[in-house]
This record gives structure tokens, sequence and C-alpha cells, in this order.
């Protein structure tokens, strides 16, 4: 699996995901500076990492969505290219077009760094396919923007369409206000584009990848990334 | 052009807090009247936040050399060589006048300075503690303090990108008018390759780097180095305004030019700007410095050379760079969007020399401005002795098991989640412990080893009685370090008191330095770096001394490292070192009982350091589970820490004649309660070490048992725990 991660000035977890990408594909990913318009040749995956780029200045994602560079994503996706878009690169998607929505405050207003509960939602898309349906993940959050809203019509279609792949749950799968810590629309962590190849999500898998580090619930993501393509050459 | 040179007058003079006779030294040392740009730039240098006027006679005694010890205080940040090729660069740096003008940027400037220090050197910042100090919770200003603190931190140190994980956070009257914000960074850098300050070489170009200058931050050293009035917020425009965003481009920007080889020298423009870096490259490295302002970038037009020289913008540099290196350091800089300027060059003169417009605006002598500072042995009067509290005469107002919970739900005991929920304490993933333990455990690179960090101190005990005071804040910090298998390798520390001019204030002062360089010494723990901030007073009134420690020691291995959490059922619940049931100044005797008096707790530094290497060692061979310093609230609080970290129950009983509530609750030092699935190997490690131990009980269930108490289940005591600051917060308690 060769991966691309996009390094926008102020983003701060390309080193953590670039960690997590060699530990389990076992090939470093290339580091792509905002400033370039293509993207190396024979990239399978693009990464939008977290962080805060240009500083979350004027509103999150809403200037990286604009570099260069995103041209050249926009392409790949359109041509089908798997784009994984975390915390400030979920922000940078949905300001890119790459996916509906909006990333607002958390509903208390703070920034929260905790480990939080995911259950996800459909293991038969590129990106979920190393978890099952209905499991129990436990990852990182660190964000001060993370809820999820859309209008009415955009909610009743990715639920329609089973596009929300992960959702803040219980730690036994429950969808409760109270283990939604951010206020996000029906607890909404993580969604998918149309043709299932942008996943945009809140939490930080790359960061619970060593057992000594806390979990290895992250995993999962990667090294179903990792079977996606081995299945696919 | 003469309106930003004012007539020199007594009342300018004492605006620019020089006292008369300091005044009449600057005009021997230069024979003839400063002009308004010069004056500017002495009350820079000879404040006492950078002069260090009254306290450098007392720090001299510190001890600050080991064999692990690479450089020592003096520089931008203490060094330590942990092997492997590496070194361990870290600081701890007071914001407090700042963070009680204007909290939220306050607190923020507070990081971003000391990340500048660590960077500086050529290490990359891996993990940033906080210690603060907030008044009471019931006075009105302190919850809006609290919450701008943590959220000018967090905003900083999150989009910087770096791990906040541990610190302290403290409740006291005292801080009412003047909370204390410290925050300490530690980065990692290769061992051959730290970056100094002291410039080398004549006619080489001085180059201004990051972002622009603007005119904030005025004379923060000089309001940081007086008393507050009843004015305080007027000061507001003294504070300076961060920028993490820029931070962190000029931290990726001066690694990638350190890595390509471009610097000779570098220094960060911290408190007192362009002047106070300027002046020390030249002076360190016996140079002169001239300065063209007209080439400073500025932010706004119409600066006057006054403002430039005073302004502390933050997320600025200086570098002295190789001449063939300059045109592939200025690409690097543009590259990162960063401004790229040279203002000045090194001369061989010994002289500071600044030009603005054409004009000759200051002319100065470059090693007199630091090296002939004032320097004060100010009349001191040691504190007065409390005297010691038998234990048998106070009699407990509650049963053991109700103060407990009032303990652990208390504003110093409770739970910090809401604080520390605020930072990013996963970044960069190497955080192997997060906060809520005895110290926080960050892996180095890819391991195999692993740092621990902690910061403490116990101020009420400082203020009791100085000298042990001093002594047991290191003592504490090297058992944080300790009770997760690391072994203490260094400290920085960070001092905070009041008005110095007053002799009972430079007595807590002068104890306190005292009993830290006498810890230092027996425990083979020396201060590599540190600061001092004096004046922390409102109208005559001072905080409680209190001498931040900020300890950093070692794992060879971060899987050895030992967690304060029970780990299973049925373990044996043992105590390392002795219980005489000390009350006085305890926080039983505080907040159960309504008496703040008492001498503080004995510290036996020979004991401490046995009863530690014994831990250590247990931790080490793999013969105990679980690991917990006691300190605060005494064993009790210990123990309930230990079960709500796991939501294991104990069955405890007490095992001393000392009176139930004083064997709980005392806060006897140099002891730690441990777990083991097998009491006897460790009964055998502590009487061969002539070490006192006891066994307490078992763990198990979800109660917590304390044998004649009421039964109090786990989870209950966690709600207790987690309650009290999110409450307050919302502003439903106080």
């Amino acid at each position: 699996m060769k991966s691309a991660i996009i390094v926008f000035p102020g983003i701060n977890r390309e080193r953590d995901m670039a960690r997590a990408l060699t530990l389990i594909s076992g090939r470093e990913p290339a580091m792509v500076w905002h400033a370039d318009s293509a993207l190396p040749a024979g990239t399978d995956l693009v990464v939008i990492p977290g962080g805060f780029s240009y500083g979350d200045y004027l509103r999150c994602g809403a200037i990286a969505a604009r570099a260069p560079i995103m041209d050249a994503v926009r392409a790949f996706a359109a041509k089908g290219g798997l784009v994984l878009a975390i915390c400030n690169g979920f922000q940078i998607a949905c300001e890119a077009g790459l996916l509906p929505g909006v990333l607002m405050r958390n509903a208390q207003l703070r920034f929260i760094c905790r480990d939080v509960y995911l259950r996800v939602e459909r293991s038969d898309t590129a990106f979920t396919r190393g978890y099952n349906a209905g499991q129990v993940i436990r990852v990182p959050v660190a964000h001060g923007e993370g809820n999820y809203i859309a209008d009415g019509e955009t909610i009743a279609r990715l639920e329609g369409e089973g596009r929300v792949v992960f959702r803040y749950s219980s730690p036994d799968g429950m969808v409760d206000p109270n283990w939604n810590h951010n206020g996000a629309m029906n607890a909404i962590a993580g969604i998918i584009n149309e043709r299932g190849n942008v996943l945009g999500m809140m939490p930080h898998p790359e960061n619970h990848v060593e057992a000594a580090m806390g979990r290895t619930d992250g995993r999962g993501l990667f090294a179903g990334l990792v079977d996606h393509f081995k299945l696919a050459a | 052009m003469i309106s930003n040179e004012p007539a020199i007058t007594p009342e300018l003079i004492a605006q620019h807090g020089l006292k008369p006779e300091e005044y009449e030294r600057i005009v021997k040392l230069i024979g003839r009247t400063p002009s308004f740009t010069e004056l500017g730039i002495f009350s820079a240098m000879w404040n006492e936040h950078c002069s260090y006027k009254s306290s450098r006679i007392h720090l001299r005694t510190l001890p600050t050399k080991a064999p692990w010890v690479i450089q020592g205080p003096g520089e931008n940040a203490g060094v330590i060589d942990i092997g492997d090729g590496l070194a361990v660069v870290f600081k701890m740096e007071s914001h407090n006048h700042p963070s009680y003008i204007e909290p939220y940027q306050g607190a923020a400037t507070g990081v971003g300075g000391i990340l500048r220090d660590v960077f500086t050197m050529g290490a990359r910042p891996i993990a940033c503690l906080n210690a603060l100090s907030f008044g009471d919770p019931k006075n009105p200003k302190t919850r809006a303090l609290v919450a701008g603190v943590v959220s000018g931190i967090g905003g900083y140190g999150n989009s910087f990108g770096v791990p906040t994980v541990g610190g302290e956070v403290r409740f006291d009257r005292r801080y009412d008018g003047n909370i204390l914000v410290n925050a300490m960074a530690v980065g990692l850098a290769d061992k051959d390759k730290i970056f100094y300050s002291a410039a080398s070489g004549v006619g080489m170009p001085i180059v201004y780097l990051g972002s622009k200058t603007g005119r904030d931050g005025i004379h923060g050293a000089t309001m940081a180095s007086a008393e507050f009035g009843a004015n305080a917020e007027e000061k507001r425009p003294t504070v300076q305004v961060g920028d993490p965003f820029s931070e962190k481009l000029l931290l990726e920007a001066c690694l990638e030019i350190m890595a390509k080889g471009c610097v000779i020298a570098i220094q960060d423009m911290g408190a007192a700007g362009l002047t106070c870096s300027a002046v020390e490259m030249g002076a360190k490295g016996d140079l002169g410095v001239t300065l063209d302002l007209d080439k400073v970038p500025c932010r706004e037009t119409g600066m006057s050379a006054y403002e430039m020289m005073l302004s502390e913008s933050q997320e600025r540099m200086l570098m002295v760079l190789k001449p063939e290196k300059e045109k592939e350091a200025e690409a690097i800089f543009r590259k990162w969007g960063l401004d790229f300027a040279v203002v000045g060059e090194t001369t061989p003169t010994k002289r500071f020399i600044v030009r603005h417009g054409g004009a000759l605006v200051a002319d100065l002598p470059i090693k007199e401005l630091g090296d002939e500072a004032p320097l004060y042995d100010r009349h001191f009067i040691e504190n007065k002795r409390q005297p010691v509290i038998d234990a048998a005469s106070v009699k407990p107002p509650m049963p053991n098991s109700d103060a407990l919970e009032k303990l652990i739900g208390s504003p110093d005991l409770c739970s910090k989640r809401w604080v520390w929920e605020q930072y990013d304490h996963v970044i960069l993933g190497n955080t192997v412990q997060r906060p809520g333990g005895d110290a926080a455990v960050i892996r180095v690179n890819d391991g195999p080893k692993a740092l621990a960090l902690t910061s403490d101190v116990t101020p009420r005990y400082c203020e009791a009685d100085s000298f042990v005071g001093g002594k047991q804040a290191v003592a504490e910090a090297w058992r944080n370090l300790t009770a997760v298998g690391a072994q203490p390798l260094a400290l920085t520390d960070n001092l905070n008191f009041g008005n110095p001019e007053r002799p009972d204030i430079m007595g807590q002062f002068v104890g306190c330095v005292r009993g830290i360089g006498e810890a230092c010494r027996a425990l083979d723990f020396p201060v590599v770096s540190g600061n001092v901030s004096l004046y922390n007073e409102t109208k005559g009134r001072a905080i409680l001394p209190t001498p931040t420690i900020g300890g950093v020691g070692l794992l060879d291995a971060f899987t050895k490292s030992m967690t304060i959490a029970f780990k299973a059922e049925g373990e044996a619940i043992l105590l390392i070192g002795e219980t005489r049931g000390w009350l006085g100044q305890s926080l039983y005797l505080r907040d159960i009982c309504g008496r703040e008096e008492g001498a503080p707790p004995a510290v036996d530094l020979a004991a401490e350091r046995r009863h530690g290497d014994v831990v250590r060692g247990l931790i080490r061979d793999g013969l105990v589970t679980a690991v917990h310093d006691v300190s605060d609230g005494g064993l009790l609080v210990a123990l309930a820490e230990m079960a709500m970290a796991s939501g294991i129950g104990a069955v405890l009983e007490e095992q001393s004649r000392v009176p139930a509530h004083a064997f709980w609750f005392g806060e006897d030092q140099a002891r730690y309660v441990v777990t083991a699935k097998d009491a006897q190997s460790v009964s055998e490690r502590a009487k061969a070490a002539a070490v006192p131990f006891a066994r307490l009980g078992a763990t198990g269930g979800a109660v917590f048992a304390v044998d004649g108490e009421r039964p109090l289940p786990v989870d209950e005591l966690k709600r207790r725990f987690e309650a009290w600051l999110p409450a307050y917060m919302a502003g439903s308690s106080a």
C-alpha cells in the first residue's frame, strides 16, 4: 500500500499517521507539501491528517481546502482513489466538497481529549473491513470542533444510504447522549462519500495502534486498508 | 524625532521600574544621561525578571552538575544526557503576572515562550506540563481565571502539536490576586547537535526570523517585576498575544536550518524581546552588536526605536548564521512563510549600537548591560518555626470514612480531569502514562527508553518552614519519578515568591533555596534550569511561597513503567516507609479540622533515598504490580486513588499504635504504597535494606473497606472524586 500524507502548514499529526502506516503497512508514506500540485505516481491512499492547518484561522479547514494540492486530491478521489481524512482532515474534506456537512464547535464549547467508544456501523467498506459490523472500538479524540452537523435532507440521505460508518457509543454499543461527547447529530463520528472511497472521521485511530500506548483498536482500520489493496492487486 | 525622546525625569525613571540609585549606576556606567531608548534598554535588562538581581546570589548555591548534565542554568534551557546519543532539553518558566491580567493570552504565551526556549536549543518538543495555582474557589474571579488559563494552555499547546501530559492545579485564597502559571517544556535532541546563544566571529550577519514586531508586550518584563496595585487590569496592553500557528512554522523552519548546518548561534526573543536577545548573544560571545532597526519587519508603521527594542511580540528568533548559508536559510524560512531579515552584525567593539531612521539611538557597553546589573544581597529574616502538633491532641471531628469522602471531593484533591481533557495529551503517539498518575511517562522515539515527568511543590509546607518545604518539593518530585519506575536525573525550578524587598519574603526565598539545594545534593538530582518570579503580591499581600520543581527521570524500558491502579483482586497492599501520624500542615488538619498550623512533616533525605531505591528495584524486578507515592491527604487518600484508578476495592487494617485518623491522614514523607502478588519477596527486600514496611490489607471487591469504618463503594468514591471541578466550572458550586 503506497500512501501519501498531505502536509499543510499547521498540521501536527502527520508524524503519528506516518508511524502508524509504516508500522502496519510496512511501507513509509510519502509526505506531500501543500504547495505541490501533484501526488506521487502510484499513490494508493491519500491521507489528510489532523492538526490545525493554517492555525484554524478563518474557519477550520477552509484555507487548506483551497490549497494547490487539493485539486490533485479531488481528481484522485473522482477517479475512485481512497482518501482517509481524520480530524482536521475531516474538516478539510468537508470544506473541499469531498464530504457533505460541517464540523461545528463541540457542544460543551471546550476542546476535548479522551478515549471514546465508536460503534462500527458496517464492515463492507475499504476502511472498515478490518472490523465487524456492530463492533465497538476505543480510540482517542482530540478536537475542539468535531460536532458534525448537516441539513435534515443530508442526514436522512447519509443514514438511508448507510454512509455513517462510525458512531459515538457506550462501551457496549448503545448510542446515548451521555456518550456523544461533542454533540454530533445522530452521534456521527465518521462518514463516507457516496462512492465509498472517501472517509472522514474525527477520532484518531492512528494513536491507538500499540498496546504500550493504551490500546490497539485503531489497527483494524489500517490493517483493513492493507488487505483491501492486497486483494485488489 | 524628538517626540520619542522625552526628557529623563525622576518620574520617568520610576515608571521604568528603576530605583534612583540604579539610575545613578547607569549614569556612572555610561558617563552621560541615557537617551529615552537607552533608558528603556536598561529597564529591560535590569528588571528583576531578566537580571535576577535579588536571587542570583542565592541561586549560585544550588548544585548544577552531574556526569549526565550537558548544560546547566544560564542557557535557554538545561540539557541532560540520556544515552544512545540523545539529550533531553527542558525548562520551566512562569507567566504569572500576564495570566492574571489576561488569562487566555497570558497562559498561551507562557506555553509558547517555554516551547521556544526548548527548540531554540535544537530540540523537538515532546511534552509540556503546567503547574497552576488559583485563588479561593469562592473568589468571584477564580472561575473565569481557571477557564481562561486552561483554554489558553490548550489553545497554544494543542495547536502547536505537543502533548500536555501533567502538572498540578491548586486553590488557595493566597493566590487571589496573583495566580501562578508555571509552564514546563521538554524536548529531545541529538547530543552533539545542541545550539547555544553565544555569537562568534566578527562581521557575521545577525538575522531576524519569525513573526513581525508589533506594539504588544512593551514593558512586559518590567510589569512582571512589580507588585500589582488596585489597577492590575489596566496593564493589559503589556500582555503579549500568542500565535501557535506561527510558532509551529518557526519550529519546523528552525529545526530544518539547524539540520542543514546554517546556524552559529540562536536566541529566542522572549522577555524584553530584541534587546535581551541581541545583548545576550553579543555579551556571551565577547562581541559587540550593531542593529539597524529600519530592517526589522514590523506589523505596524511608525514604531519608534523604543517600542521596537521593548516589544515582546511572540514567535520571533534572532540568529547568527554562517554567511555562506544565508541564502539557503532564507529559502527555508520563505518556504514556511516566515519573515527573514538581516538586521545587524557582530562587531569587535563590545558596544551595543542601535540605529533607527539613520540616527544613533543607543550606544552602550554590551557586557556591562548584563554583567553590571545590580546585585542585591537583600536582608532576610528566617521564618518563625511552628510547633510540632501531637496527633493525640487533634480530636477527629468526623468518622474517617466521612473525612475521606470530603477530602477526595475537595478542590485540591479532586480529579483534575476537567483540566487535562482540554489538553491534547496523546499527540505524537508516545504517551505511555497519561495525566492522573504520579508522573507522566513519554516514550523516547521508538523506545525502549522513556522519560518520566512531574511537577511538585507543597506551598503550605514552604510557608510553615521554608527550608523543610524546599526539601520536600524536591523529595516529592524525586518520589513521583521513582513511583513510575524511573531513575530521577535532573530538575528545573520555578521559584514563585512575593516582594523580595520584604525581609520575611526574602527569608522564605532563602530558606526554600537552601532546602532545594540540600535535597538536590542528597538525591543526586541537580538543577539544570529555572526561573524566578518575584513580586507576586497584590496590595501588600503575598502568595504562598511556591518553588515549583519540575523533575525528569529515565526508564530503561517504557514497557516497565508502573502505574497507581490496583491490577487484580487478592493482591497484598503494602506500605513502604514509616508512619508517625504527622498532622501538622496536613490537608486533614486544614480541610477537616479547619486549622492551618503546625510544623510541616520532617524530610529525612537519607530515608527518601533508601526507600526510593528499594521501590525502584521492586519495579525493575517485577515484584510489585502497582505503586503510588503518599503525599497530600496521606495514606487513605493514596489508597483511594489506587482503588478509583482501577475500580477494584480493598480491605484495609491499621498496623500501628498511631491514632487512626493520624495514621490514615498524616502526611509523613518517604512513603509509597505498593501491591504485590507475593508479599514475602517485597518484605525481604525491605528488610534487607532496613526500610520500614507494613502490610495494610488486600485488594478485592468493589468496596473500599477500612477496619472499623463505614465501607465505601469504589464507584461512589469515584463519583465524588470526579464531581467537584466540573460542577464548580459549570457555576453550580464553590
